[in-house]
């Protein structure tokens, strides 16, 4: 009965989170419809805009359930672009730089998890130290930005610039052409992993064992679980998100520069709390945490169809929403407290 | 026999970990110089220097690390306090840094002017209204973490995207520079010595004080060692907490004031920016844990001095300003990592192994 309970106040969290985004986007649509905000494709733009950011979400969220934070992931991100610009620079295949930045994402997040879960540091120390690393890094490789063009790879180009077309929700537009929606490849990569972490963290024994590993370490070694290798696992799979998501970046930005992805790690972190995610662990679902990135995505969307408004104004409606949605889940957890 | 007991004496003291890290960092420095072929103890020379307008100045390396670091020491004593009450860390300091200086800048200039040399209200109004910016900010903060129970972490990252922006609409996305010498007295010379350095004195003065002389130095330990015991044993625990984020608040407000200072401008997207990873890195420095409970406000200043004292190493080696970071992650790790309980438990087993060996034989 109690657990019933605290499934439903989790519940109803996704279910304000959701609605909220609903409203918002509605809200959007009312204010802004002459400017074309309604159409389908305003919504896949802020898909294709935040595709890198929902994978990076995705494995925050990971992390976070363990009750830990990767605040690197920024960092990665551009020293992953910065090595995928200069290595098809220099006239590597666009492939085999994608399969250079994974391993090199899962090398990071193996290190990063050994020093959180074997040598017991605390996490926001080591990734405090691998974003530094990482921002230095990218300069180390070069100091100035890097574009990505047709000439340097045909292959990379292709799938930044390839379209993949939806059969509804077209219009018409002032010159009387008919627009078709279109979604890019990276948001498609984007979605299955995000369908991956939610079937992983539902169905599999890993997924379990993060929340296990969060809601309390200690019962969860009692119950036989290898807390350290879990945490590893956690930081690794945040680390390998990353990286997928840095080549989604990478075919938003096309170039790698040194000041990259600046604050991305904290849009991620803002997007996961959004959503319900706890930072004490346990608690979380990645659902909620896509619909904090699309809530995110819409602010600014708003924002910038607006056009008069500055430009810190998403910013400040992100914090002014984090805080909202916070009080709302600390009165609940108070409410819970008290009933018991 | 009695050499070794002086010497894990050494080793057994609280603040062992930053004075040593400190001291490796001027090893770096003297052999440098001897590579190079220049004064050896060149790192420690102080001179005397004449300078266009403030007359003599002291000048040397150490006088520049004193003087750079001077922010980042500030922050980090509210950022210690922080930590040991509430075993969360207050990320929003840097941030808070920017809207403390772009408010000032703004009071000084009058809203909407970019760059003035006379000031529109008086300069005490001005300084007293960005500290008092940084105030409401820590009063937030630790409104959010004492009485909403949200991790400090959370209830910070509020601030941390918000008040940068805020500062920057203050602004109107603008740089305001304030010509004006009276307001760069903050960040320049009070006589020989580096102003910033002589604030950052007095605020560690004020602070232990209050710590040692006041029992509030106990209290904000024995609520992060235990809040629950603390409130039973009949402390306020939420007001104590509260206290330290407002303390944080205060001290970032002051930080911010220097930074403005010394660039005589309200620069809202670079004031600060990773100083708040700075002021946390000072209080692991310094052999403080992130875990809460029990601090040493020595460690954290000894750490934010040495943080600087890095950066200027690394910048003398010849180590741009933006790959810097790469070298400061790596002793960052090697610090932690010697302190990380399970390696430590190691060294003590095989410690005791040896001491076993050695009596059998």
């Amino acid at each position: 009965m109690k657990r019933q309970t605290k499934m439903n106040g989790h519940t109803i969290l996704l279910l304000i989170t959701i609605g909220l985004f609903v409203v918002l986007y509605a809200g959007g649509c009312i204010a802004y419809g002459s400017k074309g905000f309604a159409h389908l494709q305003t919504f896949l733009n802020i898909l294709i805009t935040n595709a890198g950011l929902i994978c990076v979400t995705c494995g925050l969220t990971i992390v976070m359930l363990t009750a830990g934070i990767d605040i690197s992931v920024g960092a990665l991100i551009a020293m992953d672009c910065m090595i995928l610009a200069t290595g098809m620079r220099s006239g590597m295949n666009a492939v085999v730089m994608i399969l250079i930045v994974l391993v090199i994402g899962i090398a990071f997040g193996i290190f990063q998890g050994f020093l959180v879960g074997y040598l017991e540091i605390q996490p926001f120390i080591v990734t405090m130290a691998g974003m530094f690393f990482c921002r230095g890094m990218t300069a180390v490789i070069c100091t100035e930005q890097v574009s990505i063009t047709e000439q340097t790879s045909k292959l990379f180009y292709a799938w930044a610039n390839a379209k993949i077309n939806i059969p509804f929700g077209g219009y018409i537009n002032n010159k009387g052409k008919y627009m078709v929606p279109y979604i890019r490849p990276s948001v498609v990569v984007a979605l299955l992993l995000l369908l991956f972490t939610f079937i992983m963290l539902r169905h599999t024994k890993l997924g379990r064992s993060f929340y296990a590993v969060g809601g309390n370490a200690v019962s969860a070694a009692m119950m036989g679980l290898n807390v350290k290798k879990v945490k590893l696992c956690a930081y690794m799979l945040s680390s390998i998100f990353c990286s997928i998501g840095a080549v989604c970046y990478c075919l938003n930005t096309m170039a790698g520069s040194v000041s990259q992805a600046t604050g991305l790690e904290m849009d991620a972190i803002s997007s996961a709390v959004i959503g319900g995610t706890l930072l004490t662990g346990g608690v979380g679902n990645v659902i909620g945490s896509f619909f904090g990135v699309l809530i995110n995505g819409t602010i600014s969307s708003i924002v910038k169809t607006n056009g008069k408004l500055a430009s810190s104004w998403p910013n400040i409606l992100t914090a002014a929403l984090l805080f909202l949605f916070i009080v709302i889940q600390s009165v609940f957890a108070m409410m819970r407290s008290r009933k018991k | 026999m009695n050499q070794k007991s002086t010497w894990s004496k050494i080793k057994g003291w609280s603040l062992f970990l930053p004075v040593m890290s400190l001291l490796l960092v001027m090893a770096v420095n003297i052999i440098h110089d001897v590579a190079i072929g220049a004064n050896p103890l060149s790192f420690f020379m102080i001179t005397l220097r004449q300078t266009t307008g403030n007359g003599t100045i002291l000048y040397g390396r150490i006088i520049d690390i004193l003087n750079r670091g001077s922010e980042v020491a500030i922050l980090a004593l509210g950022m210690t306090l922080v930590v040991s009450s509430s075993a969360g860390t207050d990320i929003s300091v840097g941030s808070v840094m920017s809207l403390c200086a772009s408010f000032c800048c703004m009071l000084l200039a009058g809203y909407g002017v970019s760059s003035t040399s006379t000031l529109a209200v008086p300069l005490a109004v001005g300084v007293l209204g960005g500290i008092g910016i940084g105030v409401i900010c820590g009063m937030f903060n630790g409104t959010l973490v004492a009485y909403f129970h949200i991790q400090p972490m959370v209830a910070t990252l509020i601030l941390f995207s918000a008040a940068r922006a805020i500062g920057l609409l203050l602004c109107n996305d603008l740089i305001v520079y304030v010509r004006n010498s009276t307001f760069g007295f903050f960040g320049s010379f009070l006589g020989v010595i580096p102003t910033p350095f002589v604030i950052a004195v007095i605020c560690i003065v004020i602070i232990s004080l209050l710590l040692k002389k006041t029992a509030l130095g106990m209290y904000i330990q024995s609520v992060g060692i235990n809040s629950k015991a603390s409130r039973i044993a009949g402390l306020n625990s939420r007001r104590i907490i509260f206290m330290t984020y407002l303390i944080c608040g205060l001290l970032a407000g002051i930080a911010g004031i220097v930074a403005a200072s010394r660039i005589t401008s309200a620069d809202s997207n670079n004031i600060g920016l990773y100083f708040e990873m700075d002021a946390i890195l000072a209080v692991a420095l310094g052999g403080n844990s992130l875990g809460g409970g029990k601090f040493k406000l020595a460690g954290s200043i000894i750490g934010a001095y040495t943080i600087q004292a890095i950066t200027t190493t690394l910048y003398a080696l010849g180590v741009s300003s933006t790959q810097a970071p790469v070298f400061k992650a790596i002793i960052v790790i090697l610090i932690v990592a010697i302190q990380a309980p399970p390696l430590q438990a190691y060294f003590k087993k095989r410690n005791a192994a040896k001491q076993v060996k050695g009596v059998i034989s």
